[in-house]
């Protein structure tokens, strides 16, 4: 079936089986692999992009799903000079990713987060993020990257 | 000034927070235009022989490109009784083992074709338990007469307890867990028209591939080039190369096409190897003013299905590190490893020296408890004080340097001992419902252990920058921002003008790898032994340029250029005009660190726990720690180290589990049933800074990747004792469940 996706504000139109997923479309049909595949249940959030604005799992997403919508990548995140979002700067300065696996699910996941909740606490911080799993930070320094995002003092 | 010490954010964030890291599944290397899809076809029973396999109705599925079984392999396995073949042939032994292979043109396609290929399985009785294992009633290997892979039953010294006053002895499961890395196991390989292959492999060690490749493959390792592409975690679980990644490399010459490979998830859970694994019986004597006389350890380590790490390598460890941080005069440790129907057991982030401290640990807490005193008291009494390293210990470590006391001590005052038992005290008098715990854990490590040595070489090209090759191969860890930080340091050169390369065996032929906390003390030291013979060298062509003598010349670090000694309006050569005048061969040294000697990093943790007696439920409030390895070159990814291990150790003591039902079938195979510590289980994690250097190598650093790791298993896991032992509960298992703990209260309650 032929699909039309914006992609990163960019309009891509292509010919898909009709169960390919929205992440392989992604990273098979686009070449953007940033987004990547960490399990087989929607459970660790390796994919997490933004549909119209909002985060999901695009493991669990079929293309045709996102067929007529906006979809957001963290290569979309970056602005037209190279400048980083802020969640990305924050990322880095928190040290909130390090062998990196898991971060473009995370960033986007952070993103979606701080859209509807620009001021979290800690701990909201850390109950918005249970989906999204990683297995090196233990979690304190993405806790500090959302919250240096947000603006806050990063102890909170 | 120095930039060692300071906060330096990562080199290595830009491109993974932009445009994301380049895994092997991301790779679209133009060798591998063209590529065929691969998947293993997996038993589904833990014990079997294997009936007949019929492939006739996969061969002919649309986009199959090759069906292969043992058959076809032409290759050999390694010899012996049980040695683990490429691909089961007669039998399989563990649910999970690799049958067969399928290669498709599209991914999709795979899992279509697996469901065809028909396997006909006559069951055998599954050997899970490991009292079932080490009975030999059943044997999973013909020709074997035992399931004992290693190690034996030691007949025990009778008067070992003797003169104690108090003896406690209790058996204690140090679970199974899963390495877990976020991103699973994966290769890419293409035959050149060389006759080389090249694999990408998501690998800890380049360099062991190549030569596990090689020998599988039956060519010369110069025939095999393996790249480490960007790795997306290991933690022990991708040290060097599994058999999948040999039947990949013979597909893909049997077929003439590159090949991809990138196992799913609940795969990964139970065809990656496991850790841990252990099964402990503790017996601790000693005085009732607390000094303990005598310690004896029995493991009996489950191996799973084929003998790998946990067959030799891993209670070897937990051998050498029984008595952890304690001056116990009589120690006694017998290991036994045992082959059972499960996934075989390797390292993980520890590899045996958490299990020694979990049993030491929990040790000293019974024998507290049994005795009425308080156990940071008992640790005490009984550390090795600081004027008494080197220390060797009865299991024959031996302990470079050490402040155990006073790293015990940091943490209850920044966790404010005193205040939390009285808390806790006040909590039970009024008969709370939430109560509060406790738990405190000591430990030392063994880092670097495994005494091989590492690479490393440093050029200093005709523009002046730097590039270092080493051979340690960081997968997360910010390897490349430490050892650039190291350069910078010692060349006056800034961080952007240093390039760190690793994990191509082309560039680094010889090689160990990433592992055993090794990478900063061998990696870093033997850089660093790299720049000081070019700067040795330099130190020549400079006085050569500046018309000196080298003894009068030096290299002012500030301004990264050479100079006349005490008069630096006199001139100055740059690093570029030294390289260029280094003539044909460069500015370039080649090391080989062969000196190594282990170091043992220390720390102490206190866990705070909440328990609801009502529910059972375990929730980490607060987790404290003193994890001391020596000088830190960079805070910010030491931290972080220390982070994650918290994390991992914490999720072993309440959480995480990898099981097995009594005919072996894995119950947690995938993330939806594997209980992987998330976020909302973890408190914000309380670091206390220490830094006590080892003199056994030139930078005075102890590794850190997996001390923290260690500390926290046992931390967390006294705490949830601790909590109940107003009740009598003098243990819980772990994972510490709701389930686990209610029943314990429950006994408890009942007398039973």
């Amino acid at each position: 079936m032929k699909v039309t996706i914006e992609v990163n504000g960019r309009s891509t139109v292509e010919e898909v089986e009709d169960r390919t997923l929205l992440v392989h479309y992604l990273r098979d049909t686009l070449g953007l692999t940033a987004t990547n595949v960490g399990c087989d249940t929607t459970s660790c959030g390796a994919c997490t992009v933004l549909l119209d604005g909002e985060s999901v799992k695009s493991c669990t997403v079929l293309a045709a799903q996102a067929d007529g919508h906006r979809v957001t990548t963290v290569e979309g995140l970056t602005g037209e000079g190279g400048e980083l979002h802020p969640v990305q700067r924050a990322f880095s300065n928190q040290h909130g990713l390090q062998c990196g696996f898991c971060t473009p699910g995370m960033i986007m996941a952070s993103v979606s987060i701080l859209a509807e909740n620009p001021k979290p606490t800690r701990q909201e911080v850390r109950e918005a993020l249970e989906g999204n799993l990683c297995r090196c930070t233990g979690y304190h320094n993405i806790v500090s990257a959302v919250m240096e995002a947000s603006g806050q003092e990063v102890d909170g | 000034m120095s930039v060692m010490g300071t906060r330096v954010v990562r080199i290595e964030d830009h491109k993974l927070i932009t445009s994301g890291g380049s895994y092997v599944d991301d790779l679209r290397e133009p060798e591998l235009t063209g590529a065929v899809h691969a998947m293993f076809v997996r038993s589904p029973i833990a014990h079997a022989r294997i009936g007949s396999i019929d492939v006739s109705a996969a061969r002919e599925a649309p986009g199959v490109v090759g069906v292969f079984t043992a058959d076809d392999l032409d290759i050999a396995f390694a010899p012996g009784p049980t040695g683990e073949p490429w691909l089961a042939r007669d039998r399989v032994r563990y649910v999970g083992e690799p049958v067969a292979l399928v290669l498709t043109e599209h991914p999709y396609q795979l899992a279509d074709v697996a469901e065809l290929v028909d396997i006909d399985y006559d069951p055998l009785d599954a050997v899970i338990d490991l009292d079932d294992a080490l009975s030999g009633r059943t044997l999973l290997f013909d020709g074997t007469d035992s399931n004992v892979a290693g190690g034996k039953a030691k007949p025990f010294d009778e008067k070992l307890f003797d003169d104690c006053e108090v003896v406690v002895t209790r058996t204690i499961t140090n679970q199974r867990v899963a390495p877990a890395p976020l991103e699973v196991r994966g290769a890419a390989c293409a035959w050149g028209e060389d006759g080389r292959l090249t694999m990408w492999l998501s690998t800890q060690n380049a360099q062991i591939a190549r030569d596990i490749l090689a020998g599988g493959l039956g060519v010369d390792p110069g025939t095999v080039r393996v790249i480490a592409p960007d790795v997306g975690g290991g933690f022990g679980a991708k040290i060097g190369a599994d058999p999948e990644a040999v039947v990949l490399g013979w597909a893909s010459r049997r077929v003439g096409r590159p090949v991809r490979w990138f196992e799913t998830r609940s795969e990964n859970l139970t065809a990656m190897t496991h850790g841990r694994g252990q099964r402990h019986t503790v017996t601790i004597g000693g005085r009732r003013d607390g000094t303990v006389l005598a310690y004896r350890l029995e493991v009996v380590q489950d191996a799973g299905a084929y003998p790998r790490a946990g067959a030799g390598m891993l209670p070897g460890f937990t051998r050498l590190m029984a008595p952890g941080v304690y001056r116990i005069p009589r120690v006694e440790v017998a290991t036994r490893s045992v082959l059972t129907n499960t996934t075989p057991i390797a390292a993980y982030r520890g590899a045996g020296r958490p299990e020694a401290t979990a049993a030491i640990e929990r040790a000293m807490d019974l024998f507290a408890a049994e005795i009425g005193m308080d156990p940071a008291e008992v640790r005490r009494i009984n550390f090795i004080r600081p004027e008494e390293f080197p220390y060797t210990t009865p299991s024959g470590a031996s302990y470079d340097t050490g402040e155990y006391a006073k790293a015990l001590d940091a943490v209850l005052s920044a966790g404010g001992y005193a205040e939390l038992r009285a808390e806790q005290a006040r909590r039970r008098e009024a008969g709370d419902v939430v109560v509060l715990g406790l738990g405190i854990a000591a430990y030392v490590e063994i880092t670097a252990g495994d005494g091989m040595g590492e690479s490393g070489r440093v050029d200093v090209n005709p523009d002046g920058t730097v590039t270092a090759y080493t051979g340690s191969s960081p997968h997360g860890q910010g390897l490349h921002t430490s050892l650039a930080m190291l350069l910078s340091d010692q060349f006056g050169v800034p961080m952007d003008k240093i390039t760190i390369r690793h994990g191509d065996t082309d560039e680094v032929p010889k090689a160990v790898g990433t592992f055993a906390s090794r990478s900063l003390q061998l990696g870093g030291s033997v850089l660093k032994q790299a720049g000081d013979q070019v700067i040795e060298r330099a130190k020549e062509i400079a006085a050569n340029l500046l018309e000196a003598s080298p003894d009068d010349v030096e290299l002012n670090v500030d301004q990264g250029a050479w100079q006349v000694r005490g008069a630096p309006s006199g001139g100055t050569v740059t690093w570029a005009q030294v390289a260029a005048a280094a003539g044909e061969d460069g500015l370039s040294a080649d090391v080989w660190y062969g000196d190594v000697q282990p170091t043992f990093p220390f720390g102490a943790h206190l866990a705070v726990v909440e328990v609801d007696t009502l529910t059972g439920k375990a929730v980490l409030r607060r987790i404290i720690a003193v994890d001391d390895a020596g000088p830190v070159v960079n805070p910010v990814t030491f931290q972080g180290q220390r982070h994650g291990g918290l994390a991992q150790g914490v999720a072993q003591a309440l959480l995480e589990e990898m099981s097995y039902d009594a005919d072996g079938n894995p119950t947690t195979a995938t993330l939806a049933d594997y209980p992987f510590i998330t976020a909302t289980e973890l408190p914000d994690f309380e670091l206390v800074d220490m830094a006590t250097p080892t003199t056994r190598n030139p930078l005075g650093v102890k590794g850190i990747g997996e001390a923290a790791t260690i500390g926290s298993t046992p931390a967390v896991q006294n705490a949830v004792v601790d909590a109940l032992a107003h009740l009598g509960v003098r243990h819980i298992e772990m994972p510490a469940t709701p389930q686990r703990v209610w029943q314990a209260i429950n006994d408890a309650r009942e007398g039973r």
